[in-house]
């Protein structure tokens, strides 16, 4: 133990980490097997530092797992294997290419892996048997997600049944399954994109370079600036520029869009989302514009 | 700087959290009202708004209310059928709004959203005043005990600003409030206030068209009103949800009760009881990954470490040792029905209280609320969804159970479907 202070913080960020260091210890007491969905994003950093608070001096009990598109970002990748060694974390991996490569996937013709990710998280799910499964997912992020539980009961299936949610009173969670299903747990439920960036400055975690502001080739896609990678490049007629960007989410490479920024450091970037008059979803993610129901329909398949 | 308001060491402003829930009949406009809120404060990203207005029929102005429409099943019938969670923040605080429909299943998301308020406004039409979904609405607010509760007279642009049709229904809300609880202190206060939720007026902006209110626009209330914490000031109570057992080389021995302080305040060196077995030690840490601290309180996740190795496992509780709850395994409590499948007594049930699951067994249906008169039926046959009434349970392991009205972290608990694992009840001692 370093230091005795007087006592804890009670501003809104100590509130909102309580709860979510409450979740993660309810489900170490109640579940066999959890598990973290862990792409190295800051989402899932943020679960992974949150982890190591709730657990500690003991290290994170649960291991991480990484639904691989085969469409990563290096710095990302790097930054996941580093975490993992740093904390003394298992990484489980389940990959979509092998999915493609045995024929189980097919490439859709728009070359988005995104929503080919639920086949290897299902099965990973199932193969490991997993009964808990931590997402970074917040109610703030998408209308569909308003109403999703804390405990969020997935079928055998995967599938999310809007009918047999459970209400959620007070902190009590109930997080009974049947065997084969399992349950989604969100302790980031009621955090904000801001929440989170001005937890990330206070706390001083850290995150993968490409989250602030860099030089990169890009070009423009959809309204977005889409970088050249293992998915591919830009198309006939689409020309590349050298833009300094910076990426208000990761995903896979080929419908993950960066935005225009000079934010090169934790503070810059909190003021640039406190301005922002985008939703981190709308302003980067191809495969959310789809549709405005997009992510209902994925939710339901069992997509986070 | 308001007082609510501190600096981190980073330099930023800290701002506090303030829980509310909001009820209404179908068409009052509360979705519109939130819509407002999120509006005005500008919580709504460019991308949102340009979907709201793609969505809006017609044409003209954009319809708030679609900001906070969730579901594509709900949109396709037209109504909402579930809480939903809406987060919004000005400088000076963040909220996080239960948004609870007013359908069919009301009491149900009503009991919900409630379960975790620090305030709730109610919504009524101007036009129709107070109806009986709005003496319902303050009924479950007063008996899951929220602390505050707000009227929004909405509409008020649809009876002209009329002065007189708002103080009457604020009249008689006010003492239907009286008449459960509210009003007696400063932390129970009634506010009433008229808004134009389509409009605008009195939600964020003040308005010109109610020269003779003086009171605060619904924001500006929302925004000063006192944010009551779980009550540092009730006895320590404390569920141990795990056992923390490093076993590592830099901590061989250690061993700590990790949980949430459900209510009160525990310092190091406090005498305390370990329940429900009654034995009795000291804390001698409390550790949090910072470090150690000298006490916490209601609200923080902390680890315990108690002076006596006492075998402690998680369903255990750590109560302040001059003022700890009896354990008992027959009690009475007042449950609210949330679950389509009715209450049949004698049959097995589970119930979770804290961090203990045990099995139960309801015995007796000794009375069901009506609502709307608050007159309690004695002998119903069972409870049905939406029902609240008392009744009277049998547990297989003791719990130490506290008056809910007392302490409601230890108050409360949850009764399950050990078959379906379904939530059936929300449960209060009483
Ligand atoms: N004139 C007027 N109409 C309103 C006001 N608030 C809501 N409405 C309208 O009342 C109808 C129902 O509103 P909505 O927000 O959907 O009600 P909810 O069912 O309570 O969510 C809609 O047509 C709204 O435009 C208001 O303050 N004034």
């Amino acid at each position: 133990m370093t230091a005795t202070v007087e006592t804890t913080a009670h501003d809104q960020l100590a509130a909102l980490e309580s709860e979510a260091i409450h979740v993660m210890r309810e489900v170490a007491g109640e579940f066999d097997r959890p598990v973290i969905l862990f792409s190295g994003g800051k989402d899932s950093m943020l679960l992974v530092h949150l982890a190591r608070k709730a657990f500690w001096p003991a290290p994170v009990p649960f291991p991480v797992l990484h639904v691989d598109t085969g469409h990563n970002f290096d710095e990302v990748l790097s930054f996941r294997d580093a975490v993992v060694e740093r904390y003394g974390l298992t990484l489980e991996v389940a990959k979509v290419q092998d999915y493609l490569d045995d024929g189980r996937l097919t490439e859709r013709a728009d070359g988005t892996r995104n929503p080919l990710q639920t086949t290897p998280l299902l099965d990973a799910i199932a193969d490991n048997r997993h009964d808990a499964v931590f997402g970074g997912g917040r109610r703030d992020e998408e209308r569909a997600r308003a109403k999703e539980r804390i405990f969020s009961l997935r079928t055998a299936f995967g599938a999310w049944e809007p009918s047999r949610q459970r209400p959620e009173l007070w902190n009590l969670y109930n997080g009974r399954h049947k065997p084969g299903e399992h349950v989604r747990v969100f302790p980031l439920s009621n955090w904000t994109e801001l929440d989170v960036w001005r937890y990330i400055a206070r706390e001083g975690i850290e995150l993968p370079t490409i989250y602030y502001a860099h030089d990169r080739d890009v070009f423009a896609r959809d309204g977005m600036w889409l970088t050249s990678g293992p998915w591919g490049g830009p198309r006939d007629g689409e020309t590349v520029v050298s833009k300094t960007v910076r990426y208000r989410t990761v995903g896979d490479g080929s419908c993950t869009g960066a935005v225009e920024s000079t934010a090169t450091t934790l503070d810059e970037v909190l003021a640039e989302v406190r301005e922002s008059r985008l939703t981190e979803r709308g302003a980067t993610r191809a495969d959310d514009r789809l549709s405005e129901a997009a992510m209902e329909d994925r939710k339901k398949e069992g997509y986070f | 700087m308001a007082p609510d308001t501190k600096r981190s060491g980073a330099g930023l402003v800290e701002t506090d959290l303030l829980r509310l829930a909001t009820a209404g009949s179908v068409d009052d406009g509360k979705s519109t009202l939130v819509g407002r809120l999120l509006y005005d404060t500008k919580s709504v990203l460019a991308d949102q708004m340009e979907a709201v207005e793609r969505a809006t029929q017609g044409g003209g102005d954009p319809d708030l209310s679609l900001l906070v429409d969730g579901l594509r099943s709900e949109r396709e019938q037209g109504i909402t059928i579930d809480v939903a969670y809406r987060y919004f923040a000005t400088p000076r605080r963040s909220f996080v709004l239960a948004d609870t429909p007013g359908h069919v299943q009301y009491t149900r998301n009503t009991v919900t959203g409630a379960s975790t308020a620090q305030l709730a406004v109610l919504l009524v039409d101007a036009r129709h005043g107070v109806v009986e979904q709005t003496r319902r609405h303050a009924a479950v607010m007063a008996l899951l005990r929220v602390p505050r509760l707000v009227l929004a007279v909405n509409k008020i642009d649809l009876v002209d600003y009329d002065e007189t049709t708002y103080l009457t229904i604020a009249k008689e809300f006010v003492e239907i409030a009286q008449s459960l609880g509210y009003g007696d202190s400063d932390d129970t206060a009634v506010v009433t206030i008229p808004v134009s939720a389509k409009v605008g007026d009195n939600v964020v902006v003040p308005s010109e068209r109610t020269p003779w209110y003086d009171g605060p626009t619904l924001l500006d209330h929302l925004e000063s009103v006192p944010v009551d914490g779980p009550d540092a000031a009730a006895p320590f109570r404390f569920p141990v949800q795990t056992v923390i057992r490093p076993r590592t080389a830099e901590y061989p021995d250690y061993r700590g009760y990790a949980g949430l302080v459900g209510a009160g305040t525990v310092r190091v060196g406090d005498p305390v009881v370990v329940l429900p077995d009654g034995q009795r030690t000291t804390i001698e840490g409390i550790d949090r990954f910072e470090g150690s601290v000298d006490s916490a309180v209601a609200g923080d996740s902390v680890v315990l470490r108690l002076a006596d190795d006492l075998g402690v496992a998680r369903g255990a509780v750590i109560a302040a040792a001059d003022d700890a709850p009896e354990a008992v395994t027959e009690f009475s409590a007042t449950l609210a029905w949330l679950h389509d499948k009715p209450l049949v007594p004698g049959r097995k049930l589970l119930v979770k209280h804290g961090t203990h699951t045990v099995q139960a067994m309801i015995t007796a249906v000794l009375d069901r609320l009506d609502v709307q008169t608050l007159a309690r039926e004695p002998d119903p046959d069972g409870l049905e969804i939406n029902d609240i009434g008392h009744v009277a349970i049998t547990v297989a392991e003791p719990l130490p159970l506290d008056d809910y009205d007392r302490v409601a972290a230890t108050g409360s608990f949850l009764v399950i479907d050990p078959q379906a694992g379904d939530t059936l009840a929300a449960g209060m001692r009483a």
